[in-house]
Formats: C-alpha cells, structure tokens, sequence
C-alpha cells in the first residue's frame, strides 16, 4: 500500500472487501487492502470489516499479527470503522465461541438473537441513534447476523434497533464507529454515514 | 423492525439480462449495469444475479459482469449460476458479490454447503431450491435450471440445507416461474413454516397483490425479473402497495 491511500481496510482472510472497496470508491476515496500490521500503522483512517466466524476471524488476526496494532489503535482512539463482525470483535467474547476472547475493548459479551425470529437476521432494519451522535442518523440499514450486542456501554453512544429483541445497530466514540449492519451495502443512508465518517477523521 | 424485501432478479446469459418462461425460450431484456442502477434508484432492497445458461453449457462466471454492476450498486448483491466450488464462490466475492447462490452443485454435493458456510459464513450462502409439484402438498426438487428431477422433496431440501449451513433460501416455483400467474402460496408456506432461515419466494410474480399475498404465506422476501424488467410494475409502486396494506418495508 502507498501513504497516499485514503482509507485502508483490514484483511481478515474471510471477509469480503469488493463492497467495501467500491463504496468508498463511491463517494471519491481511495481504499486499499491493508496486509500488514505496518499497513494499519500507517493508516489514516482504518476500516475493520468482516464476515464469517468470531473465532476463525479473531485467529486470523492474530496470526497476521494485526490483533495487536488494531488493539492499540483502539486504545489511541485514532480514526476506525468496524463493520458487522468487526463490531463483533471489540467485545470482550461472544456466546458464538465462548473461549475465544475479542478486542475487550467494549467489556460485554455478544449475544445470539433470541428465538422465535427468522435467522440470521438478513434485510433492512430501522435505526434509531442516541441523541448526540455525530455519524450515525435514524434510517433503514442492511444487517445480515446473527449475534449482536445487546447493551450498551460506558463511553461509547449507541444506536439501537430491534429484531425480537432490542439490540445495539451501532456504538460511536469519537471518530471510531462500530455497525452491526452494512453501511456500505446501505443505500443513500450507508452512503452518508460513510461520508460523515471520512469527514470526520 | 426487520422489513420485507423486494428484489428483482436479473438472468444473465453471455454478460446480457434474458428473462425465460418456465426456464425455457430465453428471451433478451437489457443490460446487467443499467438495470441494476436502476433497480437501486426505484428502491429494490437487493439485487439477484443469475447466470442461467452457467449450469447447463459449463459456462465460466460472468465476473465482468458482477464487477460492473457492484460499481454502481450500493445494495447487496447475490450472485448464483454454475458455483461448483469454494473457488467459484471466491471469485465471486472478490468481484463484488455480497452473497452466492448455489443449486445444483448442492444437490450433487450437499457438503458445499457446509464449506461455503464455514469459509465464508452463513449469511453469505443463498441455497435457490427449483421446484415443482408432484402430488397434493408435495414438490420435487429440480437441477440443472430446472431440467433434471431429482428424488428429493423441496421442504426436506429446505431443512437439510438449514443445518448444513445455509443462510437464506431462494425459493422458486418452476410451474409459476415466467407465468405471471401468482407466487405457489402452498409452497412458500410448506418452507416457511418448517425452517427458520429467510425465505425469498420467487416464480410468477404479476401484481403488487402477488407479493402481499407470498409474504402473508410466510415469505421474507420477494423477487421477481419479467414483472419489473418489462415496466408492469416498480419496485416503488409495489412498496408503496404493500405499506398500504400494513407490510413493514424500507421506504
């Protein structure tokens, strides 16, 4: 990667980053893939997806070596986005694989979404944020999980959103944003909550 | 509250959008990249990609196409036609895909299910169930984009592919697909009930009626190609009906 990319996003070895990618792309940014845990250093703003399995994705980081500069990005509060499972991973675990831990940055657990609703939770759901946050506005996005948070947490305003239970659609703080949903598979809405972020940061 | 979805489906042979009836006699509609904005713009919730002469001629994957299409397109994107493998599947992701959709390969080797799922996660893996009636409350499944019968039952199917990983079913009636003649309520029903994942029901869309009756039969989300492409209906309109009638969507 070169200095001069506008947004890096972290392979996880199992998420898709086309979509990514192509919505930044969208609203004028340059994204590339970051490799390296130098790669993620380097970053102005980082963007930590994913998809799959907390476990497989939290091994794969720490493989890579990436746990550990991501992990201190976080503490150092500098620009990042978590989407979906990226999300997922600043937990401190999640009931999908209850030995592994997350990031523990946000000390609860993730929960599995209760019964008597379809899962994975696959479409567009309505999203209310707290009073006060920058990023994050009320509207429809596009979710596809099955866990989530279902709590809030000190420090970090949260948006909230329904799905036989209430649970967390988004955590901000500062200029880290985490999303349960897609905002880059979100329409005009993910595309101007991606735009206020990159402005942001 | 988790809305119902409208997804039009575009069938792609040789990088153009052809829509069949019952599969059969493919007939020409347009352009994946312009359709696909389009769709976006009139409010689809997501948009289906099937390569539909992929299975049957060994047809490599229209990936310029994908690309193409995810440029634009700023809402998730399916994409199913010939995939036979975890590669197959990569290839597709990493040309823009959010989803893939497998059939016959599925048939053929239920375990690809279980691999798509736990490389790429559940929610990325759309298993399409082709299926006709055979007898009172009972389908057969079909491969081969409808060609070939195969000895399973369409719920059973269902079921199956629910523990083996899948993340949603897309699930289309061959006798009404390319008809217009309404979705097959029973069987949307007989899935719906017996699984939890999301069903998308599919194959005879003709009003926005159609569509409130398969989602009140239990259907998560609606699709439909030969209603949209040829202007009967939009995507808008029929939104627009179904909130009239007390359905949850984007709107």
């Amino acid at each position: 990667m070169t200095p001069a990319a506008d947004v890096s996003i972290v392979s996880t070895g199992t998420a898709n980053l086309a979509s990514v990618v192509a919505a930044f792309g969208r609203i004028g940014l340059r994204a590339v893939i970051a490799r390296t845990p130098d790669d993620v250093r380097r970053a102005r703003r980082v963007v930590l997806p994913g998809v799959g399995a907390f476990g497989a994705a939290r091994e794969q980081l720490r493989q890579s070596g990436m746990d550990t500069v991501l992990l201190e990005r976080l503490q150092a509060k500098e620009p990042m986005l978590m989407i979906c499972l990226g999300m997922q991973l600043l937990a401190r675990t999640s009931e999908e694989s209850g030995l592994v831990g997350g990031f523990g940055v946000i000390p609860n657990v993730v929960r599995k979404l209760p019964a008597g609703v379809r899962l994975p939770q696959i479409g567009w759901n309505r999203v209310e944020p707290a009073e006060g946050m920058q990023f994050v506005q009320p509207g429809y996005a596009y979710f596809a999980n099955s866990y989530c948070f279902t709590e809030g947490a000190a420090s970090w305003l949260a948006a909230s959103s329904e799905h036989g239970r209430p649970f967390i659609a988004a955590f901000e703080r500062g200029t880290q944003l985490a999303c349960q949903f897609h905002p880059e598979l979100s329409g005009a809405w993910g595309e101007g909550l991606l735009a206020r972020w990159s402005a942001a940061c | 509250m988790l809305t119902r979805r409208i997804i039009p489906c575009l069938d792609t042979r040789d990088g153009r959008v052809v829509k069949g009836r019952q599969f059969r006699d493919l007939r020409d509609a347009g352009s994946p990249g312009g359709l696909a904005a389009a769709y976006d713009l009139s409010g689809a919730d997501e948009l289906v990609l099937l390569d539909v002469s992929a299975t049957p001629d060994g047809r490599a994957h229209a990936l310029d196409t994908v690309r193409e299409v995810r440029a634009t397109l700023r809402i998730p994107l399916t994409v199913g036609g010939g995939v036979r493998s975890i590669a197959d599947a990569e290839a597709l992701l990493n040309a823009g895909a959010d989803k893939v959709g497998v059939n016959t390969a599925a048939i053929e080797r239920p375990d690809l299910v279980t691999e798509l799922a736990t490389r790429f996660g559940r929610q990325c893996v759309t298993v399409a169930i082709d299926a006709a009636r055979d007898g009172d409350r009972a389908w057969r499944v079909f491969s081969h984009s409808g060609a070939n019968a195969t000895a399973r039952d369409a719920v059973e199917w269902a079921m199956e592919v629910e523990q083996r990983g899948a993340g949603e079913i897309l699930l289309t009636s061959i006798d009404r697909d390319g008809t217009r003649s309404g979705f097959d309520l029973e069987l949307v029903a007989a899935v719906s009930e017996r699984i939890r994942l999301p069903v998308i029901a599919s194959g005879g869309a003709r009003t926005a009626e159609d569509f409130f009756d398969a989602i009140a039969a239990g259907a998560d989300a609606v699709l439909a190609a030969s209603m949209f492409h040829d202007g009967d209906t939009t995507v808008s309109e029929v939104k627009q009906y179904l909130a009239s009638r007390g359905v949850e969507i984007r709107p």
